[in-house]
């Protein structure tokens, strides 16, 4: 291959990546101008317009002041009740997971690896399916729109996907080193935390980041398994953008669909590249 | 060097035996009872008279009848086959090839990498809400290019009854595609860098070396991402919901909104449950087999 | 010892800050989630707490009511109901025939609320006799509103007939209006058919077929006749109707774009929020061929079960404070409805209110009186999702009326 046409190749899929970039970035652009904007300027302009007088105006209302309900709050109360949601039930399935993991991974027995497809099988059931066995499960259980309630439905419906991401990571773990611990002595949870907690971070990682965005973004189990002042932050997103009367004030709706994207955009953001470093290091290999 | 393991008690011994089953036993009954019991739960309620609530008058199969005498329910299945081949094979193409050139020691690798990856950060509901805004012939993609003097350009997919279903393709690849690229480029990563040069010595150009070598090297990276990528596909409720609430008419329902819909708003539970029996069996029969085929594969190797 | 008396500290402040266990409270599930609503639901919120009643609101938005049935179905289930959700039309009677909902029958008596609501409301609100549910409002469903300002421009007139409304629609769109503005979602497809329904038909047919579901009925020439102006219909909207919401078309109706809407009373809600007036900026008119019958749909809450003896008291608080004249004039003004209750004072109602209140008393009287199958009122929600998918699907596409009927037919037989 000549020079040039090396350079030529390089620009072309240079010219390529940076399309799909602001093709990628299209959606995010709309939705944060149109946040900027006021209401006229919506109604008449462009999508892809810049605003003319971009303002606060419309995030400061979808915190603090847009009604959801009867309450007229905004997303603030929302955001820390999703907050206490997402971390306890984020990190109680990855620690399962990672046990499980651990188990499914070295510690095989039979049937194991079809206990593993059917957890794998499981996660396909649609989730509206077991709204009312769960809700009366629940109430069996004395945990009826609890928070508890909510973060043991969370838990349960996502230690499919730890395991998954465990057992995958811990596959490539060679097998001798397991042997040899044990014959040194080491018992099953010494082995799992000496040998292999330490070598765990980049798969904590994606696993963290997986589960804190599918539970951060959750409204079915946080619409119906909530209790009255626990709702998470999606419900009342939810509410704030689907009022049935009086004018709607898209530039609000806009500002509180980021505000109640802005976490897990931020640990995308920041974290992305420890979530790739973590697949690289196995979370989806065989 | 046995004898190490029969120093210790029996007791410890037995408990080391089964102490892998045990740290399994939770989520192993949480699995029959809130998995597989609840399927169970609703094939049985799919047999009866249900309505507003369950109510257990069986009936039979009539609830399966019912629901294939519905027209919307023929719309919704093969929207679903239509949105599930065209999102998992076009999300594994551009993932696939958006991985192959990142990998290619570009410069701001970091930054591209985040601007694909981040769509997967925000929800379906919000996907869809800015999507059914671009997409909207009058204030989006169509209204921007008549601005820009391209008068007759026409894309008004989100309104036509036969387009409507590939408005939720295009929302949901994006969403989801940079992610499959972070997997493969994880993948492509860990391919040992002594194999291309191996094939680059016995004279294979770059496409070669990618078709023969890397790729089935990437195998098992094309099954996660498909078993990823089917989840995302019959989950698609709220980008639906959010996107073109089913419309214009119902001719981009999916079998989740029917179920929802009849279920919870139409007072149907039974065919709510049968509909999702259907989806259930649909899943059981696609992936099953993949399944089946690869983890044995693994096993093998 | 130092820390045995902070722990008793602590315990004996959380005691305090505890709110008594036996204070009564209300868990209200409702999708009244925007501003106006938000007042008019914060005012009996406000009523209620100067009772030392406790309000807990439990707003669930979206799907037109869909989320918040799944999870009052999920809080059935459980078995902890909210103490009132709102619920309307035959579901009350679902709900009731379940064995859930709580009577609310002696403060019905002690305010005589047989005499206060016309036999049509009354009869929603009980089960087996008995008062289960209090309505909030009465809506009229067969309106049209036009911006006349539009119709002079295009030299045509508002229409009163169907088959005027052709002639004039056809007006407005050679002076390059939108003839009918409209949002395509299922229920304003259905909305508009169920106007359709009742102008070419009139209240016996509509009530023998739509409501009775009586098979001859529907499967009559009318039904041809009325799928055939419905289909009509389809060229006078325009092509970037599917999704919109309807209060997006009705501010097209406002800024002149579009000449008609037709679409419940709500919509006066959108015209008051813009600054016009009715009569000169707006006109509300009966949508063609329905001057003497009124389309209604009541809003209502219905009260489940308590085991809580001082919930079942906060319930009937609330139950007594819904009837009541200042919430029933608040919440009307706010929301473009008019009061449930009979007999209330007109003066602070404009004339499109007064005008529904005149049509709700004369068209009890004529039989026009019919509940609106568009909004849940008339038949099961099986049944009205069935005429939904038909409408919307008939309307969207370029089926024939004859297969339009047949599908109808069909649907419905298959969700009785």
């Amino acid at each position: 291959m000549t020079d040039l046409q090396r350079c030529m190749g390089r620009l072309s899929i240079y010219l390529l990546l940076f399309a799909f970039a602001l093709l990628y970035l299209m959606p995010l652009y709309v939705m944060v101008t149109t946040s900027l904007k006021d209401i006229e300027e919506i109604r008449q302009g462009n999508l892809l317009a810049l605003p003319n007088a971009p303002s606060l105006y419309a995030w400061i209302k979808a915190w603090g002041s847009a009604c959801t309900g009867s309450e007229c709050q905004g997303l603030a109360p929302f955001f820390f009740n999703s907050v206490r949601i997402v971390v306890p039930a984020v990190l109680i399935s990855t620690f399962i997971g990672a046990l499980n993991g651990y188990v499914l991974a070295k510690w095989r027995f039979k049937g194991s690896e079809l206990l593993f497809g059917a957890l794998l099988f499981g996660c396909f059931i649609p989730f509206q399916v077991i709204l009312l066995p769960m809700a009366r499960l629940l109430a069996l259980l004395g945990l009826a729109n609890t928070v508890t309630g909510l973060v043991l439905v969370h838990v349960i419906y996502g230690v499919a996907f730890t395991t998954l991401f465990f057992r995958n990571f811990y596959v490539s773990v060679p097998t001798e080193l397991v042997k040899a611990a044990q014959l040194d002595g080491a018992n099953f949870f010494q082995i799992f935390r000496h040998i292999f907690l330490p070598i765990s971070v980049p798969i904590f990682t994606v696993t963290v980041i997986w589960q804190f965005t599918q539970i951060w973004n959750d409204f079915l189990f946080g619409v119906v398994y909530s209790g009255p002042g626990t709702q998470p932050i999606t419900v009342a997103l939810n509410n704030l953008v689907n009022t049935s009367v009086g004018g709607k004030e898209y530039n609000v709706d806009m500002a509180a669909a980021l505000i109640a994207a802005l976490p897990t955009l931020v640990v995308y953001v920041l974290a992305g590249k420890y979530f790739v470093r973590g697949l690289t290091a196995g979370a989806v290999k065989g | 060097m046995r004898d190490i393991s029969r120093t210790r008690t029996g007791w410890a011994n037995r408990l080391e035996h089964w102490l892998p089953k045990l740290v399994l036993a939770p989520t192993t009954l949480a699995m029959i009872v809130c998995m597989y019991g609840f399927i169970v739960w609703t094939g049985a309620l799919s047999l009866t008279k249900s309505g507003m609530l369950p109510q257990w008058e069986f009936v039979g199969f009539l609830q399966y009848d019912k629901l294939f005498a519905n027209p919307r329910w023929d719309v919704a299945l093969s929207n679903l086959v239509v949105f599930g081949i065209l999102f998992i094979v076009i999300s594994l193409i551009i993932g696939l090839f958006l991985a192959i050139f990142l990998d290619q020691k570009i410069r701001l690798e970091g930054a591209i990498r985040t601007i694909y990856l981040y769509p997967m950060a925000v929800s379906f509901v919000v996907t869809g809400t800015a999507w059914k805004w671009i997409l909207n012939p009058g204030l989006g993609i169509e209204k921007l290019m008549r601005d820009l003097g391209f008068s007759d350009f026409e894309f008004r997919w989100l309104v036509e009854q036969d387009m409507a279903i590939y408005t939720i393709v295009i929302a949901a690849v994006w969403q989801s595609s940079g992610f499959v690229m972070a997997m493969f480029l994880a993948g492509l990563r860990g391919v040992d860098d002594s194999l291309i040069k191996a094939a680059h010595i016995d004279g294979a150009n770059v496409w070669q070396t990618y078709w023969h070598v890397i790729l089935p090297i990437l195998r098992p990276v094309f099954f996660s991402a498909v078993v990823i990528l089917s989840h995302i596909a019959i989950k698609s409720f709220d980008l639906v919901q959010a996107l073109t609430g089913g419309g214009p008419g119902y001719a981009s329902d999916l079998p989740a909104n029917f179920m929802y819909t009849f279920a919870f708003n139409r007072a149907q539970m039974g065919i709510g449950a049968a509909s999702a029996m259907i989806m259930l069996f649909g899943v059981l029969a696609v992936l099953v087999p993949y399944l089946y085929s690869e983890l044995r594969g693994s096993q093998r190797d | 010892m130092l820390k045995r008396s902070i722990a008793v500290c602590v315990a004996a402040a959380s005691l305090a800050l505890t709110p008594a266990s036996y204070a009564a409270e209300v868990e209200v599930l409702h999708w009244w989630t925007s501003g106006g609503e938000a007042k008019s639901v914060a005012y009996l919120k406000k009523r209620l707490e100067s009772q030392g009643v406790n309000w807990k609101d439990f707003a669930v938005a979206g799907g037109g009511g869909e989320n918040a049935m799944t999870v009052l179905k999920s809080r059935a289930v459980s078995g902890n109901p909210p103490t009132a959700a709102q619920i309307k039309g035959p579901s009350i009677q679902e709900w009731g025939d379940l064995g859930f909902l709580a009577s609310i029958d002696d403060v019905a008596k002690t305010n005589q609320w047989d005499a206060l609501l016309p036999a049509v409301v009354s009869d929603v609100m009980k089960h087996d006799g008995k008062y289960v549910a209090a309505p909030v409002n009465v809506h009229r469903v067969n309106w049209l509103w036009a911006n006349p300002d539009v119709f002079r421009k295009a030299g045509a007139s508002i229409p009163t007939t169907w088959a005027d409304f052709m002639v004039q629609a056809k007006k407005l769109k050679e002076a390059g209006f939108i003839p009918l503005a409209h949002g395509g979602q299922a229920w304003q497809d259905a909305t508009v058919f169920e106007a359709v329904v009742l102008g070419v038909g009139g209240p016996e047919y509509y009530k023998n077929a739509f409501v009775e579901l009586d098979m001859a009925a529907l499967n009559s020439a009318t039904t041809d006749e009325v799928f055939r102006v419905f289909g009509e219909l389809r060229q006078f909207i325009d092509a970037n109707s599917p999704g919109r919401d309807w209060n997006v078309a009705t501010s097209m109706v406002i800024n002149g774009e579009a000449g008609m809407q037709i679409m419940g009373d709500w919509a006066k809600g959108e015209f008051a929020v813009a600054g016009k007036k009715a009569g000169t900026d707006y006109v509300c008119v009966a949508s063609p061929g329905t001057s003497n019958a009124f389309t209604f749909n009541v809003d209502s809450f219905a009260f489940f079960k308590q085991s809580d003896a001082a919930n079942q008291r906060a319930q009937k608080a609330m139950a007594q404070e819904i009837l009541g004249t200042d919430f029933q004039k608040v919440f009307n003004l706010n929301k473009g409805s008019i009061p449930a209750r009979l007999g209330m004072a007109r003066d602070e109602f404009d004339s499109c209110a007064h005008d529904s209140m005149n049509t709700f008393v004369s068209s009890a009287e004529t039989g026009g009186l019919v509940p609106s199958f568009a909004h849940g009122m008339a038949v099961s929600e099986a049944v009205a999702g069935a005429i939904y998918d038909v409408a919307t699907n008939y309307f969207n596409s370029s089926t024939s009326p004859a297969d339009g009927k047949a599908q109808l037919v069909a649907a419905v037989q298959a969700a009785m």
